[in-house]
Order: C-alpha cells, then structure tokens, then sequence
C-alpha cells in the first residue's frame, strides 16, 4: 500500500529508534503527550512503545470523540431510535458506546432500528431511499469529520430532502488542549500534535502552546515512521531549549489548513457556548451546532431529546484517564468491572480509548491491575 | 475445569455478539449451553464431539449456516453448509463420510433460490467425497429466516494418522496456516452493499481434505493441534488454545499471508484481518521437527501454495496471544467481544 | 478523527466533478472531493487521503520522498544531521 507500507519500513523504524535512544539523554525524563485518539491507537497497534527507551513516556490525551461524549448525549440519541419512524444512522465507532439502558447495538438487538454507516453520504442515501422513514444521522468527530457531515447537510439542504436530520455532537480539539495545559498538576514537555485534524485546521491553530506555554507540538502523521520521526523532531527542539510548532505530516496537512473545508463549517455549524465533555467538565466555544439556516435538518430541533445529564459511575476514573494523570490500568476498575466485554466508560469501548487500547494491545506481564496492588 | 476458572453466563439476553465467535460466544457456550446441556466437560470442546459405539470410534459434528445474503461472490450458503462440516471433521482428524442436511425455509424465497443452493450442496459434497444421506426440511413465516438456514450434522472415521489435542501443544511447536486469511468475512461485508466497497474478492470457501490430507500423510505423528478458523477469525481459534493449553503463542506479522485486498478493506475500514471469518482454511500446531515437513506437503496438495509458518508456541506470557512485528514491537492480539465492526476514529 | 486512507484515483467524472473513485489495494469507493478541488484539477493517479468517505486533502508525492529521504539519513553520518536540521527550521 503506497504512503503506508514505506512509512512501515522495519530498517527505517530502527534507525529512527536509534536515533530517539541517543537524544533521550537518561538523566532527563521525558512526559510526551500524544492528543489524538488516533496516535493512540496507533501507538499500540504497532507496539510503539517497544521503541521507546524508559525514559520517554506517552501520556494519552483527550482526542477521542467518542470517549468524551457524555453518556447523556448517548442517551439522547438511543431516544431518537425509540421513535418508530425514525432510522438511527450511526459509525461502527458508537455501537457499543454503553448508555443508560445500553449501548447502540444492545437497543438494535432490542428492536431499535440502529444501523451502522461509514460514511454521512451513506445516511443520507438512506433518507433519499427511505421517503417514509426520518433518518438522523449522529455525528460525532473532531474537525476532521465535521467538513464532511457539514457538505452532507449542504447536499440535503440543495436536495430539499425533508427526512434527514443530524444529531450534531462534533467538537473542537484547541479547547481540550487548552483544557490539559491548564490542568493543575499537568507536567508536559511537548505534544505529538494531531495529525488529520490539522489537515483541516491547518499549523497556526496550535501557536499559542508554544508562545503561550512554551511546549513544542509537531503534528505527526499516524504510520509507525511518523510518530517516531515526530519524537525525534520534539527531542531536538527540547534539546535546543525552543518550542515551535512543526509539521511532521506535511504530505498531506497543509499548514495554511483546508479552505474549502474551513469554509464548509463556517457555513454550516457554529460553536455552541459551552459543551460538557466526559471528564472534562464543561468548556465553553468548544463544540458544534448547526446554524439557524440549518435548523430543518437538526434533530435535535426537529425531535425532543431529553437532555438529562448522566454522571459516570463514581468509582470510574475516565476523566483523570483522559487528562492522562493516571495510566488506564492504573483506575480501580480497569480490567475488573470494566472490560471491552462490558465496559463502564467509553475509553473502553471506543477502540482509539486509551484503555480499550491498552487491554487489548499491551502485552501485560509486568503490568498489575490495582486490584493485585491492593490499591 | 477448577471451580474457580468456571465461567458463569449472567447476560439477561441473547445478543448478536454471542454469535460471533469470540469471547460473548465462549462464554455462552461454556457458561451455559455446555453446562446445562452436556454436563462437566472431561476436555475442551473441539469442532467434533468423538463417540464410541461398540468399540468403533466415530467424529460427530453438528453445524449451522446463517448468512446473509445467500449467494455471494465464489460460492452461497449451499456450499459453507457442505464445505463447513466437512472441514470441522477434517479439522478433528476425521475422514468425513455422511452429512445429514436440514433446510429452513421462508415463505416467499423463490424455487429457482432454492434449486441452486440444492445443486451447490450437491456438488460441494460430490467435490468433497461425502454422501449427503438425509436431511428435514421446514418452512417458516415470511420475514424471518433471512431466506434460508441451513443446519447439518456430520459424521466420520477417525484418521489413525492424526491424534492430537491441545494439552499435547508445546513450547517450541510451530503454527502452521493454510493459506491467506480473511477472504470470506470481508467479501461478504461488501456482498452485503452496506458499505460501497468494490473489490475483485471472493470467499475462500472450500473442502480443506486434500491439505489435511496432505499434512496427515507427511506429518502426521508430529500435528498437535488444529482447526478451523471461522467466525471470530484466527484470532479466535487461537486464543482458545492458549487458553485451552496454558501457553503463549507468538506470530510474526511479517509471515501471516493476507490478500492486498483484504488488507485494503481492512485498513479502510479499521479492521483486524486476524479477526475475520475464513471458509476453507485451517491452523494447525505442529512440533518442530516436523514444521518444514508439514509446510512442504500442505504447499503440494491442491490449493495449498500459499501455506505458511505463521509462528510458535512459547511458555509466556502464558494464555495469550502475541504479535511481533519486524522491526521489534510486540502487541497482544486478542479475542474480540463480538463482530469486527468498522471504524471511523 | 484519525482513521483516514491514502487512495489512488482511478476514475472521474467530467459531468460529476464532486466525486472520484479511489483505489487501496484493489479496493475501490466513490468518494466526494469537494474539499480537494482547486484551481489544479485532479487526475486519474493522483494520491488523495479519504476519511468517512470524503478526500480530506491531496498528497504530496515531493513532501512524502522528502521525508523518506531524512528518515533514510537518519542514523548516518553527523554531518547529515546538522543538513537535517536546517531544513526542518526552514520548512515552515
């Protein structure tokens, strides 16, 4: 596969491990967060951390759409399922993304018409297929995916199709940053940026981590290479005492951003002025709406949903996950109550979450859950 | 199974992902049905129960067909029915003989449907050398049966060539697997059209006989373990052995033979080869001495050229299944809680 | 947010110029390029990187060799290295 397969060089990951090896100099130690979702997953996925030398650690961060949605706005979209009319579309990413009375797919086993989509164009080939059914698409992503449910809205808004409707939970990824430098306690040297949203958002989004918080960010593609050669590029520049901002992803992000894509969501959405994000707390300008022009096609305009808040289990640490103050297996409920089988918190299901990744990728020997620590 | 490894089924429902082969369906298989409907289990379940009348040892084996949609790029339900059963007793180191073959049908699937399933699992069984021999046949209300079901038992004598079970596996035993995986489970996600791929991909659907066959006559005293990986991918199968046997296996990324489509639709879609359902193929542990024997003579037999060593069988980490790639990373792989589903993050 | 492909295109059409169908290893999907059309049209073989069925930008065959080739010279020489890191400055 081209673009990939050479990005997955075993020769060039070696020399690129070698390379972190001598400029991890051992007194120091190093706190990396990587805020992509995506970055995680990856990072396990190919056993990154092998790679590493002890000193360099990977702090996970909040970039995964799924794992700070609310339960409540999961509820709020199973409620839209309830109505017999309506076809709830959703990504395979969400169907076991557990609610109150269950996940996506425990509802569809129950009888909910729930089904699964790749692509928001699919959703609305169902609405068009479907004129008596209303199909409500649930979105959810980062700026990546917003420019994509933004130009299928448009599509449907241009076709005048009155069935289709959009559950919008698309949120921004500069205020959960902000979020994780602000957090008291937070100790991070430099940021693995992300890679796909930036295609969107382009380089200059993330300036002010460095002029404002001193803490270089290099945006980093997600194939084996790249993350490396971004940990390389982050070690030089803390070597050298500078924070800049760097494009590792140059091939394909453009630092200047997506125009036409930019363009698309300014059309389309506007930020809503505060949002709750799953152990995060509620943060104001950081999530999306559609705009009034739009209001035909919101679901949440055009049903009621019920809008309750649900707070997760006390005992369920995803937030402090999340800000990566502690490790995955290191919450009480890790690997216990909590498992991919029956997962408590979404960093569990979703399988970006730091800790879906960590059960089902990292080698566990040497890793004790907090149960056998008796903590 | 001690007492305190003994898995308790405690789900209020039947969910689909208890049929997807991986740990929902262990647990509802060993948590409940197991339990409840054979008693204690002396061994692991296999693919085959083995009875013994009057001194004759035979394979039994029981299996059902539910797919969506019926026919699908390189063969139909007709086929999996055939080839299904016949590959679970080759799997269990039996020579098939006879099938029986129940067909549920629904009301309003059309003759002409009906016929070509019934001259695809004529045919399968003539290209596999089995009788089918009898069968039931029932009629159910429009709206369910997706079409057809089709449920089979199977039955066969014993290969004297191949005794083998997964507490014989040991550290330092090769993996061996006939060919490349995922074939079947990714052409009939795209058959299903949910999903707008196009791919020149068919399902790998066939009798794995010949190459057991093969592998039995070559080395056969050195085969510990086999079967074959469908529903829950090779993943699945063996996780169940490391389980079953107490150890680590460990694969080499690098060697596990996988189509440039396959790996396509999986990258795409986010999905693990590992995890897919397969048709016609099978994994075998087999001891060392015995590794490039084995490899060769699966290669010779028809169908069997993309044969590979895949991996070992190591002590740790113990009942786990590993994978290490070629530049030196390790990750687990492990057994998925239901379908592989797509993803989009 | 994250899981997007590089595909070739392999198809377009001059009546339909939003959509494109791209190629991953014999894999292919229309796809909407609405977000990567520009004064440059696109050609059959151009490489583009699609997410939930949209083309999220086009790649950058001279980005891409440019960075094969600093991961190639990683490890060598010293002097290869400092070369490095001038251009990686001047990048932006």
């Amino acid at each position: 596969m081209k673009y990939v397969d050479e990005f997955r060089d075993a020769k060039l990951i070696r020399q690129a491990a070698a390379e972190i090896r001598k400029l991890a100099t051992p007194d120091k130690h190093f706190r990396l967060m990587e805020v992509c979702g995506g970055h995680t997953h990856a990072i396990y996925r190919f056993a990154l951390a092998d790679l590493l030398p002890e000193n360099i650690e990977l702090v996970h961060g909040p970039g995964c759409p799924v794992c700070v949605l609310p339960m409540g706005r999961v509820d709020d979209g199973l409620s839209l399922a309830s109505d017999p009319k309506v076809i709830l579309t959703v990504f395979g990413d969400m169907m076991r993304v557990p609610g109150r009375t269950g996940s996506p797919l425990e509802h569809k086993a129950r009888g909910a018409d729930i089904r699964m989509v790749y692509s928001p164009l699919d959703a609305l080939k169902l609405a068009r297929e479907n004129p008596d059914r209303e199909v409500v698409f649930f979105a959810i992503g980062f700026e990546t995916t917003a420019p994509s449910t933004a130009l299928t809205l448009r599509q449907a808004r241009a076709l005048g199709l009155r069935n289709f409707s959009v559950f919008c939970n698309h949120v921004t990824i500069i205020p959960a940053i902000r979020a994780i430098l602000d957090s008291p306690g937070m100790r991070i040297d430099a940021f693995i940026g992300p890679g796909h949203v930036s295609t969107v958002i382009g380089c200059r989004p993330y300036e002010f981590i460095t002029t404002r918080y001193g803490k270089p960010l290099v945006t980093s593609g997600f194939e084996p290479l790249d993350v490396l050669q971004s940990i390389v590029m982050i070690l030089r520049q803390l070597d050298s005492g500078i924070a800049i901002v760097e494009n590792q992803y140059a091939r394909v992000v453009p630092w200047e951003g997506n125009i036409p894509a930019l363009r698309v969501l300014a059309e389309v959405f506007e930020l809503r002025p505060y949002f709750e994000w799953r152990g995060l707390g509620f943060i104001s300008q950081s999530a999306l709406r559609l705009r009034d022009e739009y209001a035909e096609w919101d679901a949440e305009k055009r049903f009621h949903v019920p809008g309750v808040r649900v707070t997760d289990p006390k005992a369920a640490q995803c937030g402090e996950v999340l800000k990566g103050v502690l490790k995955p297996h290191q919450c009480k409920l890790f690997g216990r109550e909590c498992t991919p089988e029956k997962p408590v918190g979404a960093l569990m299901v979703s399988s970006e979450g730091a800790c879906a990744a960590f059960h089902n990728y990292a080698v566990r020997t040497g890793v004790t859950t907090a149960a056998s620590t008796g903590s | 199974m001690p007492a305190s490894q003994r898995i308790r089924f405690a789900d209020a429902q039947i969910e689909m992902a208890h049929g997807a082969g991986g740990k929902a369906s262990r647990r509802l298989i060993e948590g409940l049905i197991a339990p409840l409907m054979i008693g204690p289990l002396a061994n692991p379940l296999g693919d085959s129960a083995i009875v013994d009348i009057e001194g004759v040892q035979l394979a039994f084996t029981a299996d059902s067909f539910v797919v969506r949609p019926l026919r699908f790029p390189g063969g139909s339900i007709g086929d999996l029915a055939v080839n299904g059963t016949v590959n679970d007793l080759a799997v269990s180191g039996a020579k098939p003989v006879a099938l029986l073959v129940t067909l549920i049908l629904e009301a309003g699937l059309s003759t002409e449907s009906l016929e070509m399933e019934l001259r695809a699992i004529a045919s399968a069984a003539l290209n596999a050398g089995v009788a089918v021999v009898g069968g039931d046949t029932k009629v159910v209300e429009h709206g369910m049966a997706d079409g057809m079901y089709i449920t089979t038992a199977g039955i066969g004598t014993l290969d004297k060539r191949l005794v083998f079970s997964s507490s014989l596996v040991r550290p330092g035993d090769k993996v061996l697997l006939s060919g490349p995986i995922g074939d079947h489970g990714i052409t009939i996600l795209l058959a299903r059209g949910e999903i707008d791929l196009d791919a020149d991909l068919q399902s790998d659907t066939r009798s794995i006989l010949p190459m057991v066959d093969a592998l039995a006559g070559a080395a056969g005293p050195g085969v510990r373990w086999m079967r074959d990986p469908t529903r829950g991918g090779v993943a699945s199968a063996l996780n169940e052995l490391a389980r079953d046997a107490d150890v680590a296996i460990a694969l080499s990324e690098e060697t596990v033979p996988v189509r440039a489509q396959v790996r396509g639709a999986c990258e795409l879609l986010g999905l693990e080869p590992l995890h897919i359902a397969n048709e016609g193929q099978f994994v075998a542990v087999v001891a060392a001495e015995y590794a490039e024997m084995a490899l060769a003579a699966v290669r010779g037999a028809p169908g069997g050229h993309e044969a590979a060593l895949i991996g070992e069988v190591r002590e740790t980490p113990a009942r786990t299944v590993i994978s290490c790639s070629a530049y030196g990373g390790t990750r687990v792989v492990d057994m998925l809680v239901g379908d592989p589903l797509p993803r989009i993050c | 947010m994250c899981l997007a492909i590089p595909g070739k295109i392999v198809e377009l059409f001059p009546d339909q110029p939003h959509l494109a169908v791209i190629e991953v290893s014999g894999v292919r999907r229309k796809v909407n390029v609405d977000l990567v059309r520009d004064e440059v049209p696109l050609a059959v073989s151009d490489w583009l990187l699609i997410h939930v069925g949209f083309a999220m930008s086009r790649i950058s065959a001279e980005y891409a060799d440019e960075q094969m080739r600093l991961l190639t010279m990683l490890g060598e020489a010293d002097q290869a290295i400092t070369e490095i890191e001038g251009y990686e400055f001047n990048q932006s």
